[in-house]
């Protein structure tokens, strides 16, 4: 490494306290150059403001961002390559693990797929009750990213109002599956467990309770001067763009376009809901929030819908080829015991053929591809992983901005590298 | 739907540009490989028109005694742009005419081949010994390209032979455990 000599001249603008003069550099007879020189900063994997192990290669021009250099696969797992050695059912815990931040949405993403594929149609209350899986993945998602946002561009409160909320579901999806994080709430052609009792009254009393902690963080965020300010005209993308770079979800509706899987290509009988779409009008992080924020209100009402309408009967369909019979049964009777002998040795076959189903997560449209050759086993089970493609245009958002700009905007995409890597 | 390979672009810029058509919308780019040897290999376009609300799945055929290559569709939808280098990462298809075309999910240096592959093993390649001695070995080089490297201009203060061997793109090289 060579030295670098920088000639200084200083100037005297006072005297301290104690009559000293105090000096300062005034100008820099700068090294040829230096103005151009550009500067590479490297963030993460390691960093709380990657949301996660990715690391990004950052060319500055002072503290403008030139080009960003996006490195992933840090915690790259070969799910779809683990699905190919697995049998339908056994794949549902690996949805858990791509987009842990809402696990039961995933879980119900997979299963559409493979019920698609099989052809199998799930049972009124099954419908329901996934409904409302879905919608709390969706409230604890966007909790999440109002959190760690919130505290990336240095606003604190509102983090732990979001995760008191988030708690709360949290609860309630032990008490339904016994896990906080890890689900694998549903099966082939139905659900792992009915809810329990209580569970319907809880989720009553949160659903009344958590718009007032929404018009909290309202209140504190929306007109904030530091909000706004760090977040308004920042990361703009144009509907234009954002369809060309096939961003998905809450991403694409900030920009102004009004797509959501939910309206246009209802699964689970959304289109029987009364809900609104959440459309952006500028495209940048202030209206991906204000999109997300909303989004909320909009699951908040679905909720209340799904559990005002939640019929009784059985969660599962009743098709032994499928379903599990009840263990006691699978004891005590021959035929029983041989479905079951059958459904955990050689798993539930489906026909040979495809079938995509996309659904509205919480960061995107999640696709769920399967391809079939008559076996137990999928020949390719393909994920649309909506954070990566959404991530995909960190780089030309990027563009130009400053440096703390770009941890904003690398913030608003709503990212989860179990996702992003799978 | 087929379309057959030396046509995609072809087709592709048809369907997005023809009035009526309009699919301005790529949702997924995928590939799939069977477990029956003498099936091709299919890449999967899943393609949508956002104002007609429509969607279609384009496939392209391609055997395996074949070079494996197609042409990028890069230049009419820019959300192409990782979906391709995965499956180029996953399955060994180049995308020809993509302008970055890297390895995405495993790092630069991975030489255990195509990990979606049939003919991959699901534990990898390597034995267990290889992949704790290579990670282990993990050389410094390969963190960052000279690319990169140029950009901080301290790609002149690195030692000639390793920015020899970084020209020549031998990024991550492991040395050889001394005897």
């Amino acid at each position: 490494m060579s030295k670098r000599t920088v000639e200084l001249e200083l100037a005297t603008p006072g005297v301290d306290a104690q009559g000293r003069a105090t000096r300062v550099p005034l100008t820099a007879a700068a090294e040829p150059g230096l103005a151009e020189e550009h500067m590479l900063v490297n963030i993460g994997p390691q960093h709380p403001a990657t949301h996660g192990v990715l690391r990004l290669v950052v060319e500055l021009d002072g503290e403008t961002v030139v080009r960003c250099i996006p490195h992933l696969g840090y915690l790259h797992s070969g799910f779809e390559k683990l699905g190919e050695y697995r049998h339908y059912n056994q794949i549902i815990p690996l949805t858990d693990r791509t987009d842990y931040l809402s696990p039961m949405s995933n879980n119900v993403g997979f299963a559409l797929a493979a019920e698609t594929l099989m052809g199998i149609e799930i049972t009124p209350r099954c419908t329901v009750l996934r409904v409302i899986a879905c919608e709390m993945s969706r409230i604890i998602s966007h909790m999440v990213w109002l959190g760690t946002t919130s505290i990336d561009l240095g606003a604190f409160t509102p983090f732990l109002w979001a995760f008191q909320e988030r708690e709360r579901i949290y609860d309630l999806q032990e008490m339904w599956t016994g896990a906080r994080l890890t689900t694998s709430l549903t099966r082939v052609g139905g659900l792992m467990a009915d809810i329990p009792d209580g569970f319907v009254e809880k989720l009553r009393h949160f659903t009344q309770t958590f718009p007032k902690t929404l018009a909290e963080i309202d209140g504190v965020l929306t007109r904030n001067a530091v909000w706004a300010g760090r977040t308004q005209g920042v990361g703009t993308l144009t509907a234009a763009e954002a369809t060309n770079h096939s961003l998905s979800g809450p991403m694409l509706r900030a920009s102004g376009v009004a797509y959501d899987v939910r309206k246009d290509k209802p699964y689970l009988g959304y289109e029987t809901y009364d809900f609104d779409v959440v459309v952006g009008e500028h495209g940048d992080v202030f209206d991906r929030y204000l999109v997300r924020l909303e989004e909320c209100h909009q699951s908040n009402r679905i909720l209340q819908q799904a559990l005002d309408r939640l019929p009784d009967g059985p969660i599962n369909v009743d098709d032994p080829r499928v379903i599990l019979p009840p263990k006691t049964r699978a004891m005590s009777d021959m035929e029983a015991m041989i479905f079951h002998f059958k459904q955990v040795m050689e798993g539930v076959k489906a026909p040979v053929g495809e079938a995509y189903v996309g659904i509205e997560n919480p960061k995107g449209e999640l696709g769920n591809y399967l391809v079939s050759d008559g076996t137990a086993k999928p020949v390719r089970w393909r994920i649309r992983p909506p954070s990566f493609i959404n991530l995909s245009a960190l780089p030309r958002m990027a563009e130009g901005h400053l440096l703390s700009d770009l941890i904003a905007i690398n913030a608003s995409v709503d990212i989860v590298m179990g996702e992003v890597d799978r | 739907m087929f379309v057959a390979r030396d046509r995609l672009l072809e087709a592709m810029t048809w369907l997005k540009e023809t009035p009526g058509e309009e699919f301005d919308y790529l949702v997924d780019v995928t590939a799939v490989e069977f477990r029956d040897r003498e099936r091709p290999l299919e890449v999967v376009y899943f393609l949508r028109s956002l104002t007609r609300r429509a969607d279609i799945r384009i496939k392209v055929e391609l055997s395996t005694s074949d070079e494996l290559a197609v042409d990028s569709v890069y230049h009419l939808w820019r959300g192409a742009d990782w979906l391709e280098r995965e499956v180029f990462d996953m399955f060994g298809i180049t995308f020809r005419g993509h302008p970055d075309l890297r390895r995405i999910l495993m790092w630069e240096t991975y030489a255990e081949g195509y990990p979606l592959r049939k003919s991959f093993p699901l534990r990898g390649r390597f034995s267990r010994a290889e992949q704790v001695r290579q990670a282990l070995n993990v050389n410094p080089e390969a963190n960052y390209s000279l690319e990169e490297l140029s950009i901080a201009e301290a790609a002149g203060d690195l030692p000639d032979d390793m920015r020899d061997r970084l020209r020549r793109g031998e990024r991550g090289v492991i040395p050889e455990p001394p005897q």
